[in-house]
Order: structure tokens, then C-alpha cells, then sequence
């Protein structure tokens, strides 16, 4: 489509909306990351779910209840969101179950301890922000609106996710044990969530010039590390990376290198719990099908019931 | 910890059944029928949560502010939680876990009722602010048991069956006791068992509009007032409570 209003939007920096003319390639990529960053919401709330019984105090596990709550909230404007490329939700939960989609690697990995809720909060909320606000960006406007209204809520998170850590870190060797672990366990799998390097990551270029994607994995990635080192600092614990280092020259941190067979291993399902995420997905989605087909047949009666 | 008035007692046994019960629904979390049903879930154990917060916060003030909330929620056994025997039983599926809603909230519609008058501000204010949430969450339940009822064959059966099996927990609700008197005598509260009244006639009608039956001769199961529970809270407290009573030192 040389010159066409899709590629003169596009370099005026307008949105394209649902009912403008798209090339195939934008509204597949975009179907491709939108049910992807859906799915993942919806998947991520398991981990974190997953803490929400054992909470140590009233309060803490009312915040996280409305946290996942929330992540939920943001699954459902995303999947609205995406149907307004023609596809459907359930066609989006079908490749969820089967595999097709993907979702973030980063909700492969179990939450050990409550020190994770923590380290969630701050490093992969941390890292979705850092993304998302880059997104509000994109040229696709529902996708765009989309981000706008999921950041807000998003660094919110974040900031709850970083109190529950300075307050581990603060608090009995045990904690602070707990607090340093857990940071181990997510920083690499966090810095991972950017996906590959730029010279590695074939779609990026595409996404970059129809600016689906408004800036590069590696750029994004290192923006997430100079936010996040210092808040480590502050609070006393040592981010696992002997490589790490402040670059005067460069105004940023270098750091070491990332373990790619892992980050391959995980997204091709062979993380710790590939498995019990979408088995958990299919249970609750299996378990809740008479549920649904009550729901219609009752109203399909009231509709009847009307009519005659 | 034990309490020692008529009103600590009273207030307990309120905030611990709305604990007990955003803890059951809370379990719920990533594992509804859709996603808007799993929201609304969650949000309905949110406001739960919330009403036994400021329950266990006016408890911490009757007490003296001897104890924080947490130590309320954390460090009690099962012979010292006073939560109605209705709210603990298992999720179940999604009818069942609709029914318990329903038959909880309706109840909790009229004691909010009627707790809105109290001569006590503290509780007042409490159930002003917890009618317009029960409000919703009896809108809600009741709105499932109607869809259920009359929708397929299966649903039908697996709500009928989930009404008659919660139905042998309802009697304790509508139990007064000595904890109650002397706060009926100064319009603190009023008598649970004026309540039954017009919850039965409520749940007599959405049974009957939904199509279902109404359980009857049923031997009513009680204790929960007294501390006397299921062999479900227990459980239940030891998964709530492990983290704090195992680093005993810690703050969270």
C-alpha cells in the first residue's frame, strides 16, 4: 500500500483506528502482541494469586487481592481491545490453551516466598511499566488507550510491590534472607522479559517502523536496569550480577551477560511451571463451561419469554 | 485472647464471619467461569475483607487498643473464632459457591438494616457504609440462582443441590444468645432471631422464582457463635496464619 492513508497516519504520528484500512502484516503482528500481553495479565495472575490465602497481615492481602484484581481488569481491556481486530476471545483463549499464544515467560517461574509478591511487584510490574509506557505510543489507538489507563494502575503496583520489599529488608535477618532471595531468583528473569537483543529479534523492525513498538528491546532494557539498580542500592541488597557497573561514559549501567538457552527453554515450555499455568487455565475454563451454558440458555429463555 | 464484654463478643463474631468468608472467596482468585465473573469474586471478597477490617478496628478500640487487628486475625485458634459455620464450608463449584453468597448476604442485608439505627456511631457507620456493598453482592448472588435455576438441566441440579446442602448451616444465623442481650436492651444491636422472618420470605421467593426447591425438615447445624466450628477452619487458619506466627518477631 505505497502512500496510502495507512502509511500517511502512520507518519503523521496519527492513530489508526479499528475501521481504518491496515496492511494484513500490522493487524496480525498486532493480534499477535496484543492477545500475548492479554494473556499474559490473565496467566500472571496466578503466581501472584497464589499468595493471596497466606498474606501475613489484613492488609497485605487486601492490597494483593485488588492488585490481581486488577491485572484482571487489564486482561479484560486488552482482549476488548483486541477484538477489535476481528478476533474473538474465545478464539484468544483457544490459542492460550493450545499453545499457540504466548504469554511472558516471566509467570513460569513459582512464587516461593512472600518476598516474591514483593520482588513481582517491583521488578516485573517494574519492567511491564518501562514497556507499557513506551506503548502508549503505539499507533494502534485501542491499544494505545489501552496503555495509557493500564499504566496508571500499573505503577501503582510497582510502588506497592517495592514497600513490600524495603520492608523485608528492613526487618529481621530472616527477611532480609528472604528479600535478597528473591531478588536473585527474579532479576534475570526480569531483565529477560525484554526479550532478545535487538540484533536478534527478526520482528522488531517491522513493529519499530509501523510504530507498533516505539522503542527497541535493548533500549527499554537498559532503561529498566539504571531505574532499578539504585532502588536495590537504597535498600541494601545486591543485585546478582558480578558484571554489573556504573559506565560514566555511556550514562548507563553495563551489565553481564544473559542466559538465552534459559530464556528459550522457558518461553518453549520447559520452565518450572509451563505446565501448571495452562493446566490451571483449562481446569477453570473447563470447570466453569456449565456455568456459562446456564447463562445463555437462561437468557436465551427470558428473550423468548419476551418475544412471545 | 479472650474478650471479655458482651459487645467485644458481639463484634467478633460479625468480623470473623466477614474474614472468614473474603478468605474462602479469595481462594477464588484466577479460577472463575470467565473473566468478569472472576472480578466480580474477587471484589465481592474484597468488601468482605474490608468490613471485617473496620469490625476487627472497632474491636481494637473496644479492647483498649490492647491488640492490633492483625493480632486478631493471626494469632486466635479455632476454638477462638466465633465466624458463622455457613461461611467456612468449601467454595464447591460456582453455584455452590453463589448459593453461600446468597444465603449470607440476604442475611447480612437485614442485620446491616437494622445495625444502621444502632445507638453506637461506631457501628453505624460501619453498616451504612456495608449495606451499599451487600446490597450488590445480594443483587448479584440472587441474579445466579435465578440464571441457575432456570437455565440447563445440570445447573438446575447442581444449585438445587448446593441450597440443600448449605441449608443445615442457616439456622445457627438466626440463634440469640445471652452475648446478645444486654446490647438488644440498649439498641446497640438487635435480636438475630427477629431476622428470620424476612429472610425466609426472601429466599422462599427467589427459590420459587428460580424454580428450585425449598429444603425442609432439615436438622440445623450449630456452634460457630460459640467457637465450636467444622473441621474446615482449621485449615483454613493454618494457611492464613503460618506466616506470621512462624517469624514471630517479624513486621510485614
Amino acid at each position: 500500500m505505497p502512500n496510502s492513508i495507512f502509511e500517511d497516519k502512520i507518519n503523521k504520528d496519527l492513530k489508526i483506528e479499528p475501521r481504518d484500512e491496515m496492511p494484513d502484516g500490522y493487524r496480525s503482528h498486532l493480534i499477535r502482541q496484543m492477545s500475548q500481553h492479554a494473556h499474559s495479565e490473565i496467566i500472571g495472575m496466578q503466581p501472584e494469586g497464589n499468595w493471596i490465602t497466606r498474606a501475613p497481615s489484613l492488609r497485605s492481602k487486601m492490597i494483593l487481592l485488588a492488585k490481581v484484581q486488577d491485572e484482571a481488569g487489564h486482561g479484560l481491556y486488552l482482549y476488548s481491545a483486541c477484538e477489535t481486530l476481528g478476533i474473538t476471545r474465545e478464539q484468544m483463549i483457544e490459542e492460550l490453551q493450545t499453545g499457540k499464544a504466548k504469554y511472558s515467560s516471566i509467570f513460569n517461574y513459582p512464587t516461593l516466598t512472600w518476598a516474591d509478591i514483593g520482588a513481582i511487584g517491583w521488578l516485573v510490574d517494574g519492567a511491564a511499566i518501562v514497556n507499557q509506557v513506551s506503548l502508549q505510543k503505539t499507533s494502534y489507538g485501542p491499544y494505545s488507550r489501552a496503555m495509557i489507563k493500564i499504566c496508571k494502575e500499573e505503577s501503582f503496583h510497582q510502588r506497592q510491590g517495592y514497600e513490600i520489599i524495603c520492608t523485608l529488608a528492613k526487618g529481621t535477618d530472616e527477611q532480609k534472607q528472604m528479600a535478597q532471595d528473591a531478588l536473585n531468583r527474579w532479576w534475570w528473569p526480569s531483565i529477560m522479559m525484554f526479550g532478545p537483543h535487538d540484533k536478534d529479534s527478526n520482528r522488531s523492525e517491522k513493529a519499530l517502523n509501523w510504530k507498533i513498538k516505539r522503542e527497541s528491546n535493548d533500549s527499554l532494557r537498559q532503561s529498566f536496569i539504571n531505574k532499578t539498580v539504585p532502588q536495590a542500592e537504597l535498600i541494601g541488597l545486591k543485585v546478582p550480577d558480578e558484571k554489573l557497573k556504573w559506565n560514566e561514559k555511556t550514562n548507563h549501567y553495563d551489565f553481564g551477560d544473559i542466559d538465552w538457552e534459559e530464556f528459550w527453554n522457558v518461553v518453549n515450555g520447559k520452565g518450572l511451571c509451563n505446565k501448571e499455568r495452562i493446566e490451571h487455565h483449562k481446569k477453570a475454563h473447563n470447570e466453569g463451561e456449565w456455568v456459562r451454558e446456564a447463562a445463555v440458555a437462561y437468557s436465551e429463555k427470558k428473550l423468548n419469554k419476551k418475544v412471545a | 485472647m479472650n474478650f471479655s464484654t458482651d459487645f467485644e463478643k458481639y463484634i467478633a463474631r460479625l468480623a470473623d464471619s466477614n474474614m472468614i468468608m473474603g478468605q474462602r472467596l479469595s481462594e477464588l482468585c484466577s479460577k472463575g467461569p470467565y473473566l468478569e465473573q472472576d472480578i466480580a469474586i474477587s471484589n465481592i471478597a474484597l468488601d468482605y475483607l474490608g468490613q471485617a477490617s473496620m469490625l476487627y478496628e472497632l474491636l481494637k478500640k473496644a479492647g483498649g487498643d490492647k491488640h492490633s487487628v492483625d493480632d486478631y486475625v493471626f494469632y486466635r485458634n479455632e476454638r477462638n473464632y466465633y465466624n458463622l459455620l455457613l461461611v467456612e464450608q468449601d467454595n464447591g463449584h460456582f453455584g455452590k459457591t453463589m448459593a453461600k453468597i446468597f444465603l449470607y448476604s440476604t442475611y447480612q442485608k437485614i442485620l446491616y438494616s437494622y445495625l444502621s439505627k444502632s445507638t453506637n456511631d461506631d457501628i453505624k457507620a460501619i453498616a451504612l457504609k456495608s449495606i451499599k456493598e451487600v446490597n450488590y453482592h445480594f443483587k448479584h448472588s440472587r441474579a445466579w440462582v435465578l440464571r441457575l435455576g432456570d437455565g440447563t438441566k445440570e445447573s438446575k441440579i447442581k444449585i438445587q443441590e448446593s441450597i440443600d446442602e448449605l441449608w443445615r448451616f442457616t439456622g445457627e444465623i438466626f440463634e440469640s444468645d445471652d452475648v446478645e442481650n444486654n446490647l438488644i436492651s440498649e439498641n446497640i444491636i438487635t435480636a438475630s432471631n427477629t431476622f428470620y422472618p424476612q429472610w425466609s420470605k426472601i429466599v422462599k421467593e427467589t427459590l420459587q422464582e428460580a424454580l428450585l426447591t425449598e429444603p425442609e425438615n432439615v436438622v440445623m447445624l450449630t456452634g460457630g457463635k460459640k467457637g465450636l466450628h467444622t473441621e474446615k477452619l482449621g485449615f483454613m487458619l493454618a494457611e492464613m496464619q503460618y506466616l506470621p506466627r512462624t517469624y514471630p518477631n517479624a513486621k510485614w
